[in-house]
């Protein structure tokens, strides 16, 4: 057993070497700094384009953004296996152009690029759209009359005017639910700016969002006012001076243009990277053969990127717990229940996450009391359980919802099975050992989910565990010893505080 | 250096704040140690990880595996009345219990007393109406109570994990006399700590109105060190503090002294050679007519056993372990009790 208890310890040094040793390659190799500041940020955005394949040859066009006043591009590729591709720098946008003889089935289509959102001086301006005034026609002439000199009378300068546009179509009077009826809302504002003498035009839009996956392009509309340019969004979820975000197309013009096949989607999916400004130039140089060893979760496409961004700090939460376990000796109402709830705290946020789980286990503590009267089967109690916790989020949700909070729709992200389980045990604790060791055990689980919630929030973490997959091997080897450890734990000493006395 | 106005300001009021938190703390550590007080992780990954295969904690873990393995190896244990299996077996129990004074009805696979109901006779005039039976607090059962608590025991309320479980009925257990005045409703039970099959520490459970009824320390029953070597009270506990006297009887715990101690630690010990489980909690009761009987076993037995004994287990552990690398083996039941009682002996003064 000592002779195993050495094994265990060779082995984690081992681990501890090999992590040191990744983690070393990482820094001074790639050049990634272990301090997430001395960076910039850069945004990684995957289009995957899908389609049908018909019979015959096939061409796709894809609009691909051009560089304008907002970012600067840092490099590009795309992946696309068979089909040949040409870049076409027309006189308003480039396009990539896919041809190939012939497919079958469904086919994807990769364009990655590397966007750093910041003010470029090089890119030539937005050419202004000629005015083309509308027409309206009967009833439609009248209820745009009415809402454009609605917008009108409060302010004649153009910013105010779309903006008055935009509200006047978010709470629907009866005459912009009128004008809705053959057209989209940005189609109607364009219309309405134009009709009152001011450019605007849609554009095509991608709103970056951290680790987004399968997001689609948005229509939002840019006014013109003398040398002034502004973007404005049309549906009023974004605040384009808040969020970052590129402009795709702006030519009025379709991004996806497919001959020979049918059904074609786009998605992105994108991910935020802080890039060390010196391993850039260095990336440049080594663009077309990256390394064995750097070809780790980074050579992955952008949406696994993205998963892995979020699986990499399990095992950071795990190692706090068991941290907790056996050296401080917490308890816990199931092993890993406190990193699943802290997971599901990093997608709520810490105040929604915190509510949502006191209501839920709290309101199903009342439910499961009331089933355990009836003696129901182990199997049948839980599944109440089950379907109570889902009724209980859909409630809510709801009811959140109505008073406007967006926030209680995330209440489903909550591990449900888990949950219930959680109730379920928690509520067995009641009946057998009372409140006290149910406020012990679940603040136990809540406090430990907390720590988790902020170590793995933290910025330098999420950038070292992100970064530096060597990291992983080191946890391994603390868990490791851990598992290992025969010394006291730390509230054992509090237990057995009276041994001082005699 | 010392006495620099920054060390002075921040550092001096910083140590006095921690100071309280760390010393005692670093006291109780040391403390330990010098006892040699076993700690959890110690306990699992030393003890219970090397010297309990899993393999045979079923034999354990299944009170009817335990009692059918104790008879066969002809460990006394409270008779067996009946076992219930079958949902449709359920309504026979009635003919099985009747005459008896009085019976328990036990999950093959709870844990920590979890699912455990003692059945006395009712009061004559309950009889009269018609009800048979009571619970321990004098509230009526009638034959639907019993039949619903088997029922849930056979659905798996109490096992672990919700696994289906059979119920396993005995025969009541007749207090013996001499550990009436040092109970409060229940059954007082001896639990021994038996290493390599030699009985390192012991102590009494005995329950009160604070453990309703209950044998558990963490529930609130007192516990009460036995010295190994005489059978006799060495120190008492309550909710990890010293008492002196039983809460609810009066009755002064430093004068018990376990009866038939002898029939006890050979019974402890016989456990060891029936299961093979080297690091194992038994737990024995003294009836009335049978003497020391096996209530249960249990691999993985808590470390409350040390407050009670006021002294820590790995001391004798390691002596146990030490006398394995000398001697290769340590024999029969009788020379392993006498090996622990002149080590015990040898190690008081």
């Amino acid at each position: 057993m000592a002779k195993f208890n050495r094994q265990v310890s060779y082995f984690a040094i081992a681990l501890c070497v090999l992590g040191v040793a990744l983690i070393a390659f990482r820094h001074f190799v790639s050049g990634i700094p272990f301090l997430p500041g001395a960076s910039q940020t850069l945004w990684a955005v995957e289009a995957k384009i899908q389609f049908e394949a018909d019979k015959g040859p096939i061409s796709v066009s894809f609009t691909l953004p051009n560089e304008h006043a907002q970012f600067v591009q840092v490099n590009e590729r795309t992946a696309s296996p068979g089909f040949d591709l040409m870049f076409d720098e027309g006189p308003k946008a480039r396009v990539a152009k896919w041809s190939i003889n012939e497919a079958k089935g469904k086919q994807t289509l990769y364009y990655l690029t590397e966007l750093k959102v910041a003010p470029n001086t090089a890119a030539s301006p937005a050419d202004r759209p000629t005015i083309e005034k509308p027409r309206f026609l009967g009833s439609t002439a009248t209820a745009a009359g009415s809402v454009l000199s609605d917008a009108n009378t409060a302010s004649t300068h153009p910013f105010d005017i779309i903006e008055a546009l935009i509200k006047a179509f978010q709470t629907p009077n009866q005459q912009a639910q009128l004008l809705l009826q053959k057209s989209t809302v940005s189609q109607r504002i364009v219309q309405l700016l134009m009709q009152a003498d001011i450019p605007a035009r849609e554009i095509d839009v991608l709103v970056l969002k951290d680790g987004g996956r399968q997001q689609p392009l948005r229509t939002w509309i840019q006014v013109f006012d003398g040398e002034a340019v502004r973007i404005f969004d049309p549906s009023g979820k974004y605040n384009p001076a808040k969020t970052p975000w590129v402009i795709w197309e702006q030519n009025d013009g379709g991004v996806i243009e497919l001959m020979g096949g049918h059904g074609a989607t786009v998605g992105f999916s994108m991910l935020q990277k802080r890039v060390p400004i010196v391993s850039e130039l260095r990336k440049a140089q080594a663009q077309a053969e990256p390394g064995l060893l750097d070809a780790s979760i980074h050579s992955l496409p952008l949406s696994e990127q993205a998963l892995f961004k979020g699986i990499l700090l399990v095992p950071v939460g795990v190692l706090i717990v068991v941290l907790m376990r056996t050296l401080v000796g917490l308890k816990t109402s199931g092993t890993f229940m406190p990193v699943l709830i802290a997971l599901a705290f990093m997608q709520t946020s810490l105040a929604t996450g915190l509510i949502g789980f006191a209501l839920i286990v709290g309101m199903g503590l009342m439910i499961r009391s009331y089933f355990s009267r009836h003696n129901l089967l182990l199997v049948a109690r839980i599944s109440l359980v089950i379907i109570s916790v889902v009724l209980i989020m859909a409630l809510f949700s709801v009811v959140a919802f109505r008073f406007g909070l967006s926030e209680g729709l995330k209440l489903t992200l909550f591990p449900m099975i888990i949950l219930s389980w959680t109730i379920e045990r928690m509520s067995i604790l009641w009946e057998e050992e009372g409140a006290k060791e149910v406020a012990l055990q679940g603040g136990g689980s809540l406090f430990v989910a907390l720590l988790g919630y902020m170590v793995m929030t933290n910025g330098l973490v999420q950038h070292l565990t992100f970064h530096f997959l060597g990291l992983q091997f080191i946890f391994m080897a603390i868990v490791l010893m851990c598992g290992s450890y025969t010394g006291y734990r730390l509230l054992e000493l509090k237990r057995f505080r009276r041994f001082l006395a005699n | 250096m010392m006495s620099t106005p920054i060390y002075n300001r921040l550092i001096t009021p910083l140590k006095k704040r921690i100071m309280p938190w760390c010393i005692p703390y670093f006291k109780v550590h040391a403390t330990l140690k010098k006892k040699g007080i076993m700690g959890m992780n110690c306990r699992n990954i030393r003890y219970i990880g090397r010297y309990n295969a899993r393999k045979l904690y079923p034999l354990v873990d299944d009170k009817l595996k335990t009692k059918k393995l104790a008879m066969v190896n002809h460990v006394n244990v409270p008779d067996l009345l009946d076992v219930v299996s079958e949902q449709h077996d359920i309504p026979n129990i009635h003919a099985k219990v009747k005459g008896t004074a009085g019976f328990c009805i036990k999950p093959a696979q709870g844990s920590g007393g979890k699912g455990i109901l003692v059945v006395l006779p009712a009061d004559a005039e309950a009889q009269k109406e018609g009800v048979s039976w009571q619970r321990t607090n004098g509230k009526p059962l009638s034959q639907q109570d019993i039949e619903r608590h088997l029922s849930n025991i056979l659905a798996g309320i109490f096992s672990l994990g919700g696994k289906s479980d059979v119920a396993v009925v005995e025969e009541l257990i007749q207090v013996d006399p001499a550990f009436t005045k040092y109970t409060h409703q229940g059954v007082p039970d001896l639990r021994i700590i038996v290493f390599q099959g030699v009985p390192i520490m012991a102590m009494m459970r005995l329950s009160c109105e604070a453990s309703k009824g209950k044998a558990n320390l963490h529930q609130g029953a007192v516990g009460v060190g036995i010295d190994i070597a005489t059978g006799a009270a060495i120190n008492a506990v309550q909710h990890g503090v010293d008492i002196t006297h039983h809460p609810d009887t009066g009755q002064s715990l430093s004068d018990l002294v376990v009866p038939q101690w002898a029939q006890m630690l050979q019974l402890a010990c016989a456990c060891y050679d029936m299961t093979g489980l080297g690091y194992l909690g038994v737990d024995i009761v003294l009836d009335k007519f049978k003497g020391p009987l096996l209530l249960e076993l249990n691999a993985r037995p808590g470390l409350a056993i040390q407050v009670a004994n006021n002294a820590g287990l790995l001391p004798r552990l390691v002596a146990v372990e030490s006398r394995i690398q000398t001697h290769k083996t340590l024999g029969s039941i009788d020379e392993r009790i006498a090996f622990i009682q002149q080590f015990l002996t040898a190690h008081r003064a």
